[in-house]
Order: C-alpha cells, then sequence, then structure tokens
C-alpha cells in the first residue's frame, strides 16, 4: 500500500531524513515513534507530499510521489491524514467541515457529502454537535471530527502525526478508542504516536527513527518482547516513556 | 457667519456626495481585489512573481496619491489609445478611480499578506491533506479566515480612501468637497460651506472609526 | 494625439531666462523639502506635547489631547488645507489679515499655511505613537522613578520619552515618509512644489510621461535615502542589550 524507498531530505544543509525504507501492506497498523526532532513527522508528510524530498520515492497504491505527472491533490484525497493540533477549519461548522472537501474535491452533492459526514460523526459520537464550530469542541471532540472529515473521503490509508499529543490526558482514550476500533476494522494505518497502549494492543510493526534514520523496523512482539535485542537509542527510549 | 444658505444647497452637494461614495465602493473593492492578488504573488514560491509584487508595492507606496491622480488623469487617455488605436473619452472620473485602485492595492496588499501570514501554517497542511488545489485551499480555507481577521484593518484603510477622495479636487471631478466649495463660491459664502464640509467629513469618519474599534474590540475578546 | 517621445526634454530652455526645465524640478525639491521638514519639526515637537498629555494622570488634559487627534485625524488634509488658506486668515484681526494677503507674496503665504496645516496634521499621527510607546513601556518604570523622588516632567524628560522614543522610531519613520509624500498637496494652492513644477512641465513641453517619471525617480529616491536615514538614526541611538531594535 506504502513503500517507502530510501528516501533522503534536507532543510538546506540539515538532513532530516537519511535514506528510509519501509512499507506498509494493506491493512497493516505502523506506529512510528522516536524522540523530538527525529523526523518523524517529516517522514509521514511526505508520504502525502505535504513535503517534498530530494533522494529516493515513495509509491502509495501505486503511484509514485516523486513523479512529476502524479496528480498530487487526487493522490491526497485518497489519504486521510490527521494532524497533532486538529486542524479543523474555525470558519466553517463541524457538518461544513466534514464536507467541503468531499464535495470540492470529490464532487459529491451536498445531500450526499452531509449523509455521510453525519454517520461517521454519528460513529465519533459527536452526532449533536454537527452544528457547532470547532472553537465550541473540547481539544478530544475536535480531534474526533478531524478523523471523521479524513474518513469521509473514503481513504485507503490514514496517517496520524501525534494525534494524541496536544491533549489534556483525560481526553486521550477518547481519540484512541476511535483508533483502535478504526484499526480493527482493517484500516491501513501509518501513525507516529508516543502511545505504547495503543501500539501494543493493535500494531503489526513498530519504527522506531531517530536523527532522520529509521533505526528499528519490526513486529511488535519483537520490539515490545525482546527489549535486549533492541539498539541503544531504542531502548534508552521505551525506558523513558515507559517509565510513566 | 451664516449658515441658512446651506439647506438649499444639500441636493447639490448630495451628488458630490454620492460620487464621493462611488469612488470609495468601487475604489476599495477593486484595491481589494488586485491587493489580493498582488499578497499571493508576494507570498507565492516563484521569485519572479513575488519581486513583481513587491516592486510594485514599493513603487506605489513610496509616491504620493495626488501625482498618482494627476498622472493618471494626464496619461490614461494616451495609454487607451496606444491600446486601443482609437480616441477614447474617458472621463475624470475614470482616471481617478483606476488611480485609487491601483494606490491603494499596494496598501491592501500589505494588509492581506499579514492576514494570510497571520493563519497557522497547519490549515494549509490539512487542507492540502484533504487533496485540495492550491485555488480552493487559499479560496475555501485560507482567504476567509484571513479576511475576517483583518476586516478592521481593512475598514480603518477604506475610512483613509473616503477622506482622500477628496483629491480628486486637483482634476476638478465634482465630489463632495468640490460640490460645497464650488456652491459656496458660487453664493459668495465659501467659509460656511467649507466648514459644512469638514463637519460632514468629519462627523463621517469619527463615527465610522468608533464603529470599527468596536468591531475590533469583539473580533479580539 | 501622437506623443514624441524625448528624454532630453529636461535640458532644454523653458524660455525664462536661462531657466532649463530640470531647473524647475530642482526648485520643486527644494520647496518640497522646506515644507516637510518645518512642518515635521512642528509635528514632532507638538505631537510628543500631545502624546505625553494623553498618558498623564489627569482626565482633563488627556481629554484635550485626544479631541485635538480626533479632531484632526478625521477631517481630509485637503479640506484642513483649505481652512488655514482660505479661512483662518479671514478670521485674525485686521493688520495681520491685510499683511498675510497683500504684504506677503504668495508663494510664501501659500507656504506658511501648508506647513502650518501639515504640521498641526502630522502632530496628530506623532501623538498617537508617542502614546504608544509610552503606554508599551512597563509600568515598573515610572514607579521605580517616583520612588526615586524625580517630579512628573522629569519621569517624562529623563525615563519615559527617551525610551519610548526609541521604540517607535519604526512608524515614526513611516509618518516622516507620509509628510514628505503629504506635502505634494501644497501644489493645490498654487505653492510650486515638485508635484506643481511637473505639472507645469508636462504641460509646457507635452512631455508628461518623461515629466512624470522624473518626478515619480525623485520622490522613489527621496523615500529611500530618508529611509536609510532613518535607519542610521534607529542604529546610532539604539541601547546596547537593552531595546532590539533595526532586526539583526
Ligand atoms: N521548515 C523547516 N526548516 C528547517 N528545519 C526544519 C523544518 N521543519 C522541521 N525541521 C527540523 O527537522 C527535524 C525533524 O522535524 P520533525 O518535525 O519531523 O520532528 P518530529 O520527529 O516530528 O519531532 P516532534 O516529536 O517534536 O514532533 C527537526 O530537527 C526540525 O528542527
Ligand atoms: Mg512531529
Amino acid at each position: 500500500m506504502i513503500s517507502i524507498k530510501n528516501v533522503s531530505k534536507w532543510y538546506g544543509e540539515f538532513q532530516v531524513l537519511t535514506d528510509c525504507t519501509t512499507e506498509v501492506t494493506k491493512g497493516e497498523v505502523v506506529v512510528v515513534c522516536g524522540p523530538s526532532g527525529s523526523g518523524k513527522s517529516t517522514l509521514i508528510k511526505c508520504v502525502n507530499a505535504l513535503e517534498p524530498f530530494q533522494k529516493g520515492d515513495i509509491v502509495v497504491d501505486g503511484t509514485s510521489i516523486a513523479d512529476p505527472k502524479t496528480d498530487l491533490p487526487k493522490l491526497r484525497s485518497r489519504v486521510g491524514m490527521v494532524f497533532q493540533h486538529f486542524e479543523l477549519f474555525p470558519h466553517l461548522s463541524i457538518t461544513e467541515n466534514l464536507t467541503i472537501a468531499q464535495m470540492k474535491v470529490l464532487g459529491r452533492s451536498k445531500e450526499e457529502a452531509t449523509d455521510k459526514g453525519l454517520k461517521l460523526l454519528d460513529r465519533v459520537g459527536l452526532k449533536a454537535h454537527a452544528h457547532k464550530y470547532p472553537g465550541q469542541l473540547s481539544g478530544g471532540q475536535q480531534q474526533r471530527v478531524a478523523i471523521a472529515r479524513a474518513l469521509a473521503m473514503d481513504p485507503i490509508v490514514m496517517l496520524f502525526d501525534e494525534p494524541t499529543s496536544a491533549l489534556d490526558p483525560e481526553m486521550v482514550n477518547e481519540v484512541l478508542d476511535v483508533m483502535v476500533q478504526l484499526a480493527q476494522e482493517g484500516m491501513t494505518m501509518m501513525c507516529v504516536t508516543h502511545e505504547m497502549g495503543f501500539a501494543r494492543k493493535v500494531a503489526n510493526r513498530v519504527i522506531f527513527m531517530d536523527r532522520g534514520q529509521i533505526v528499528e523496523d519490526c513486529h511488535k512482539e519483537e520490539f515490545f518482547g525482546n527489549v535486549d535485542a533492541r539498539s541503544d537509542r531504542a531502548k534508552q527510549f521505551l525506558a523513558k516513556i515507559l517509565q510513566h | 457667519m451664516d449658515f441658512s444658505a446651506i439647506i438649499p444647497a444639500l441636493p447639490g452637494m448630495w451628488e458630490g456626495m454620492a460620487m464621493t461614495l462611488k469612488l470609495l465602493v468601487l475604489g476599495v473593492v477593486g484595491g481589494v481585489a488586485l491587493g489580493t492578488v498582488l499578497a499571493l504573488m508576494r507570498l507565492s514560491h516563484n521569485p519572479l512573481l513575488s519581486r513583481v509584487a513587491g516592486a510594485y508595492v514599493n513603487y506605489f507606496r513610496s509616491i504620493p496619491l495626488l501625482l498618482v491622480i494627476t498622472w493618471f488623469y494626464f496619461a490614461v487617455p494616451f495609454v487607451l489609445r496606444w491600446l486601443t488605436g482609437e480616441d477614447m473619452p474617458i472621463g475624470a472620473f475614470t482616471s481617478c478611480l483606476v488611480a485609487f485602485m491601483m494606490f491603494e492595492a499596494a496598501y491592501f496588499c500589505e494588509i492581506v499578506r499579514a492576514g494570510i501570514q497571520s493563519i497557522p501554517k497547519g490549515q494549509m497542511g490539512a487542507a492540502y491533506a484533504l487533496g485540495m488545489n492550491y485555488g480552493q485551499v487559499m479560496r475555501l480555507i485560507i482567504l476567509p479566515q484571513a479576511f475576517r481577521k483583518m476586516t478592521p484593518l481593512l475598514l480603518q484603510q477604506s475610512i483613509i480612501l473616503f477622506q482622500d477622495t477628496s483629491l480628486v479636487y486637483a482634476v476638478g471631478l465634482m465630489d463632495f468637497l468640490n460640490a460645497a466649495r464650488s456652491r459656496g463660491d458660487i453664493i459668495g459664502q465659501p467659509h460656511e460651506f467649507l466648514i459644512f464640509a469638514g463637519l460632514v467629513y468629519f462627523t463621517i469618519s469619527f463615527s465610522a472609526s468608533l464603529l470599527v474599534k468596536r468591531l475590533q474590540k469583539r473580533l479580539t475578546v | 494625439m501622437d506623443y514624441n517621445w524625448d528624454w532630453g526634454v529636461f535640458f532644454k530652455s523653458t524660455g525664462i531666462g536661462q531657466e532649463i526645465y530640470l531647473d524647475w524640478f530642482v526648485s520643486g525639491l527644494g520647496w518640497t523639502i522646506a515644507v516637510a521638514l518645518i512642518g515635521w519639526l512642528i509635528a514632532l515637537f507638538l505631537g510628543s506635547v500631545l502624546g505625553v498629555l494623553r498618558t498623564v494622570p489627569n482626565r482633563w488634559l488627556s481629554g484635550l489631547a485626544t479631541a485635538y487627534v480626533e479632531l484632526f485625524r478625521n477631517v481630509p488634509l485637503l479640506v484642513q488645507l483649505f481652512i488655514w488658506y482660505f479661512l483662518i486668515p479671514d478670521l485674525l484681526p485686521e493688520p495681520i489679515e491685510m499683511w498675510f494677503k497683500q504684504d506677503l507674496n504668495p508663494a510664501t503665504s501659500a507656504y506658511l499655511s501648508v506647513v502650518v496645516c501639515l504640521g498641526l496634521f502630522t502632530a496628530a499621527r506623532v501623538c498617537e505613537q508617542v502614546r504608544t510607546g509610552i503606554q508599551a513601556l512597563p509600568k515598573g518604570q515610572a514607579a521605580a522613578a517616583y520612588a526615586l523622588g524625580f517630579k512628573l516632567p522629569q519621569i517624562y524628560s529623563q525615563i519615559l520619552l527617551p525610551q519610548a522614543f526609541r521604540i517607535i522610531i519604526p512608524p515614526l519613520t513611516s509618518e516622516f515618509l507620509n509628510i514628505f509624500k503629504n506635502s505634494s498637496v501644497a501644489s493645490l494652492i498654487g505653492l510650486m512644489e515638485l508635484l506643481a513644477q511637473t505639472k507645469q512641465t508636462a504641460e509646457f513641453t507635452a512631455n508628461l510621461f518623461e515629466a512624470f517619471t522624473l518626478a515619480t525617480i525623485i520622490y522613489f529616491t527621496l523615500n529611500m535615502s530618508l529611509m536609510l536615514l532613518m535607519r542610521w538614526v534607529e542604529k546610532k541611538v539604539a541601547v546596547p542589550g537593552l531595546i532590539s531594535v533595526g532586526g539583526k
């Protein structure tokens, strides 16, 4: 589904990504973790071409991102993305947030888009808030709307960039529950997150990044079960976040 | 001083005010439209576009509005002739309007640019991630938010333009000030009419800026 | 409507004495600078006084300054100029009125009107900047000065204003540039400053594009040089490590 091949990226002189290679197959849930500044967000944004990269290629469902002939908007419309800071559109109501891209990008009719949007809103447990504006919702509620907004595009894969790290602790679970449910339904997901409980529960694979490199890329059981075989940096990182 | 002659002259002065308001509204609409295009050019990744827009803004911001009005009054007929090959009788109104639009666009551009830049970058990323193209991202997501934030500044600039429309006196256009002045001269009471004109401008600008201030407070809370 | 381009027009004789058209531009620029600089001095002085008044703990004084600002900001510059040039002289005592209208040469009376007009007009804007600058300072500054036994006038002159002025140099620069551009309204009461000379050249020679292009270049250059000058001033008065000014 997603195949990342030898991707390298620079900001001027500074190399953010160094020769990253990995795969995400259909139905797989891959968790990406690593210390701050290690390039996790950058890598996941490369997958739907929000960030350009200078070397290598990423192929999403048969479409190459490095190919200049690729219709990027069309590709992005098939890849759902959820951001750390939700990024709902504050000038639009919840319903409008859910329907605007369906109508303007996919060309769905208003009825169809609204119908779909409300169904998904119901699914994330927020049907009653359809007429509110993003500013009137809590962080956890906003993030659930953001997930529904991405799902409304019928994505073939979902990308999450630290979806819970801007939330107050008591709201983390309401968002994770939605993500777990999604994973169990067979959605292909690539999630940057430090929620190791989530990783243990639903991930198939865990990727550990440090200083722009993919240091570890292995099955969940291997990653959590055989800690001794992990690299020093991964051990340190795990020790730090598992303390909590 | 004797202000009794003002009342019978009101209808004539109202015609002048209508001209002033027409210049204002069309100037603001055209200026904001052109200014928005310039702002998008300035922020674009294409260095040529952004330089051209930067030079435009720099140029118009360093010369007096009155120079632009006067120059366009002289030059627009020539330019139109070169473009169309025919003599096109265009009045002072059109040349003034073009001058206002082009001049104000430079100021509106800076306001719009700041407005766009004040929208968090993630909004653009989220819109692109949903598959929107550049035009949709700007039109549906970024500009509506930016304009909401900019409204007080745009209105303030419009109040300045309202006062500056009086400069069309230079080319003899019958705006409110000129209408009041010429009536005062005819009747032989120039002072009364001048004071009256000043009072009208003051009342309109002052109340408009009070409203803008209130709007600003409401938007910041 | 055929147009004869001639960029050499500025070196042609105007037909008046030995003058060439370029001389007109030079003398026009001279008037422009004379109007703007003297007007600026008035604006800076009066604006500072008013700006201080707006912040003093006295409702009458600050109300007075506020009224001034609102009045001068909400009446168009041209209306103000007409008032100073056509109306005010008539209200003056007879001898002064006669002196203004008859004894002074027309250029001088126009000059006086426009300098006063621009000075008072710009003072309202300077006032707002000064007030903003003073209010941007930490409240503790005035308190500390009081605690040291300073009197209010000293607090302003020794403590608050020197800091406030450093902060507001960028917005003051733009008002300074504005007064040069605004001085072009003097052409509408017959003062032969830069714009008036440009118009006159355009009419005499029919080379209007050349005339207005030169005027644009002059205004543009003037603007850039003044901006550089103010940047230099800003650097010169910057207090090391205190208030960061002028980038870098
Ligand atoms: N626009 C940019 N220009 C220059 N450097 C950048 C830019 N964006 C990110 N970086 C740098 O690239 C590196 C990787 O950033 P990235 O956001 O991918 O890290 P991350 O792993 O997501 O970290 P975090 O956990 O803090 O979100 C960081 O060192 C960051 O400083
Ligand atoms: Mg990140």
